[in-house]
């Protein structure tokens, strides 16, 4: 039940690493928030600015409109759950749940009744008495999430929570995560690397690069509309293809064929313009037939994705990734069409990798 | 095809190992007599009524036991050695923990030469070199002949290897936990108190351990700084149960030594099932 507002943030670390720079981003009343990013991008250091324990270089952070950038970790009634949960090893489970109500001086009853709840809640009331060394790892991470939840805190910060799970569990863990905070309706940041997590869990997201954030928005927003090339680059399962060339006339020239550009942008681009002609490969059709598409090419490599395939054609020697479900794929080395669908294009500008919109 | 080849790798690891065993066990036998003869001596010379240094059956007795006891000084010499060990040791703690754990998380410029430097030179503090400033600093600061006095500079020998070792105990400590209890608000103590110190008892207890027994076994530092004969340990009480002419008396010696080993080895053994002295974080392996 908070709105994050970060103002300005920088965070220079002793040794002139600039983990944040100028940052500015404002989080929304009940939102899950997901920070992604290549690691080194500041996005560890943004959540643990916001949790008190590095104080920034310059900048302001408010929640709820109170000014907390200098406030104690202890006094912003906040929560981590931090990558390897940072359970107590001497402390059970029911005093490590009960502990940070401990140290705020609740009551035994109050402790007790939050306590239950939050156990109840994560369905891990049998584990009381176990120690962290005895219990699996989602279940310490259960413990974990439990011992947040018992403080009932305004906003909860979760670093790589998921991480430490292996695979499986991890999918539950994720639609368990986001079930619970949608019943708690606490504004969540969660900070990760791994772009499916943040697409899967986030309402909004932010995608971080060198300390500053390179696109806002929902993850549908990010998937149809990578804000620049970096972005573009980063998310999405397969890789997407951006592939430079030059405008010419109201097409784009790359390699030695023209490709259309889209309706709406044809007068933001200049003639002899250099672009990054982007297209995720599940928008690029591929075909036998003659005449279908735009451009053709030979078939050089097929990786098998299940219900597709991901295709890498050479078309006089610029390399196009494209899908083809299973069962119509195309033989290796064969010639083939290809075709990328109307209005899933994507322009960027070759100097300053924004989109073209 | 693989199945003979692998009875036959079989074959020649029997052959080796038949030879390599006859060979260790010999070794190994010869190490358990080189250890085991003395402890043995140890164990029969002090009930014996005429112990020499040959290991027979003892003509039992206990009165060795009561020799010992009528002398005056030779039991409050172990109290004494009890006194200067247990006060190096929690000393020994008080100081070096929180040093460590400082030292552990707090980076500072030269901080590992730091470190270094100073385990270089604490085997000087309770060494044959220091002997004279120390006791002349002793001298002017009236604390020959005081159990504070020895304690202090047994305290400062050991120091520098405890923190070195306690540093390790307290970095293998994940920053974590005490970062998650800072965001729920507990305060420096309280995460000092609650999460760091029960997490490196184990690393206190070994310490705590081998400070005493570094005490309890110096001979040299208390022959120096102690004049007094009610004040001085067993160690060094050790030396009066001889003959005018400069002999040992064997019996005396076989039981006193056994006073003086056991309180050790019983502390050992407590701690030992304790906290099974893993060295976890000190010496890792």
């Amino acid at each position: 039940m908070s709105i994050v507002k970060i103002d300005k943030i920088t965070k220079v670390f002793p040794g002139g690493v600039r983990a944040l720079d100028e940052l500015s981003l404002t989080i929304n009343d009940g939102e899950f928030f997901a920070l992604l990013g290549p690691s080194g991008c500041g996005k560890t250091t943004l959540l643990r600015t916001l949790g008190g324990l590095e104080s920034p270089t310059n900048g302001v952070i408010e929640i709820d409109g109170k000014d907390v950038t200098w406030l104690k970790p202890g006094a912003r009634n906040i929560a981590m759950v931090f990558q390897d949960y940072a359970l107590y090893p001497h402390m059970n489970v029911l005093e490590n749940i009960s502990y940070p109500l401990r140290v705020r001086k609740f009551s035994k009853e109050e402790i007790n009744r939050r306590v239950s709840q939050a156990t109840k809640a994560l369905s891990i009331e049998d584990l009381l008495e176990r120690k962290p060394s005895q219990i699996s790892g989602g279940q310490q991470q259960r413990v974990a999430v439990a011992r947040a939840m018992a403080c009932t805190p305004n906003l909860y910060l979760f670093d790589e929570p998921l991480s430490n799970l292996d695979a499986r569990l991890r999918l539950e863990a994720r639609t368990f995560l986001k079930q619970l905070q949608r019943e708690l309706g606490v504004t969540t940041i969660l900070v990760t690397h791994d772009q499916s997590e943040a697409l899967a869990l986030a309402d909004r997201m932010a995608v971080m690069d060198k300390g500053r954030i390179m696109q806002v928005g929902s993850p549908a927003e990010f998937f149809h509309k990578p804000a620049n090339v970096f972005v573009a680059c980063f998310i999405g399962s397969t890789p997407m293809n951006l592939i430079d060339g030059v405008i010419e006339g109201d097409k784009v020239l790359i390699g030695k064929r023209t490709f259309n550009i889209p309706e709406k942008i044809k007068n933001k681009v200049s003639d002899g313009q250099k672009i990054v002609y982007g297209v995720r490969p599940e928008y690029v059709q591929v075909s036998k037939e003659d005449g279908h598409g735009s451009a053709s090419g030979k078939v050089k490599v097929m990786e098998n994705l299940g219900t597709h395939y991901l295709v890498t054609i050479d078309c006089d020697g610029t390399l196009f990734r494209g899908t083809a479900p299973d069962g119509s794929e195309p033989k290796s080395n064969s010639q083939i069409n290809l075709r990328a669908e109307e209005g899933r294009v994507l322009i960027y500008d070759k100097q300053s990798g924004d989109l073209i919109q | 095809m693989s199945r003979n080849i692998f009875s036959r790798k079989r074959q020649i690891i029997e052959e080796r190992s038949l030879s390599e065993r006859s060979f260790s066990f010999i070794f190994i036998l010869l190490v358990v007599l080189f250890f085991g003869i003395p402890l043995l001596w140890l164990m029969l010379a002090p009930f014996d009524r005429v112990a020499s240094y040959s290991i027979k059956w003892p003509n039992w007795t206990l009165s060795n036991f009561s020799t010992i006891n009528e002398n005056p000084y030779a039991l409050r010499s172990l109290v004494n050695s009890a006194v200067f060990s247990a006060g190096t040791g929690l000393l020994v703690i008080l100081i070096g923990a929180p040093a460590s754990y400082a030292l552990s998380r707090v980076k500072f410029a030269g901080r590992d030469a730091f470190l270094y430097v100073l385990l270089l030179f604490s085997s000087i503090v309770t060494g044959t070199a220091a002997m004279v400033p120390l006791f002349l600093l002793a001298l002017k600061l009236n604390l020959l002949d005081t159990y504070h006095g020895v304690i202090l500079v047994l305290t400062g020998g050991l120091i520098p290897v405890s923190i070195f070792i306690l540093k390790d105990f307290t970095d293998s400590i994940p920053k974590s936990y005490e970062e998650s209890a800072q965001i729920f608000g507990a305060s420096s103590w309280r995460i000092l108190r609650d999460i760091v110190t029960p997490i490196i008892r184990p690393g206190l207890a070994v310490i705590f351990v081998w400070s005493f027994v570094q005490a309890w076994g110096n001979f040299l530092t208390p022959l120096i700084m102690i004049r007094d004969v009610n004040k001085s340990p067993a160690a060094n009480m050790m030396y009066s149960f001889y003959t005018e002419g400069g002999q040992a008396i064997l019996p005396l010696v076989g039981a006193f030594s056994l006073l003086y080993t056991a309180p050790v080895l019983l502390m050992y053994f407590y701690v030992n099932k304790k906290y099974g002295f893993r060295f976890y974080g000190g010496i890792k392996g």
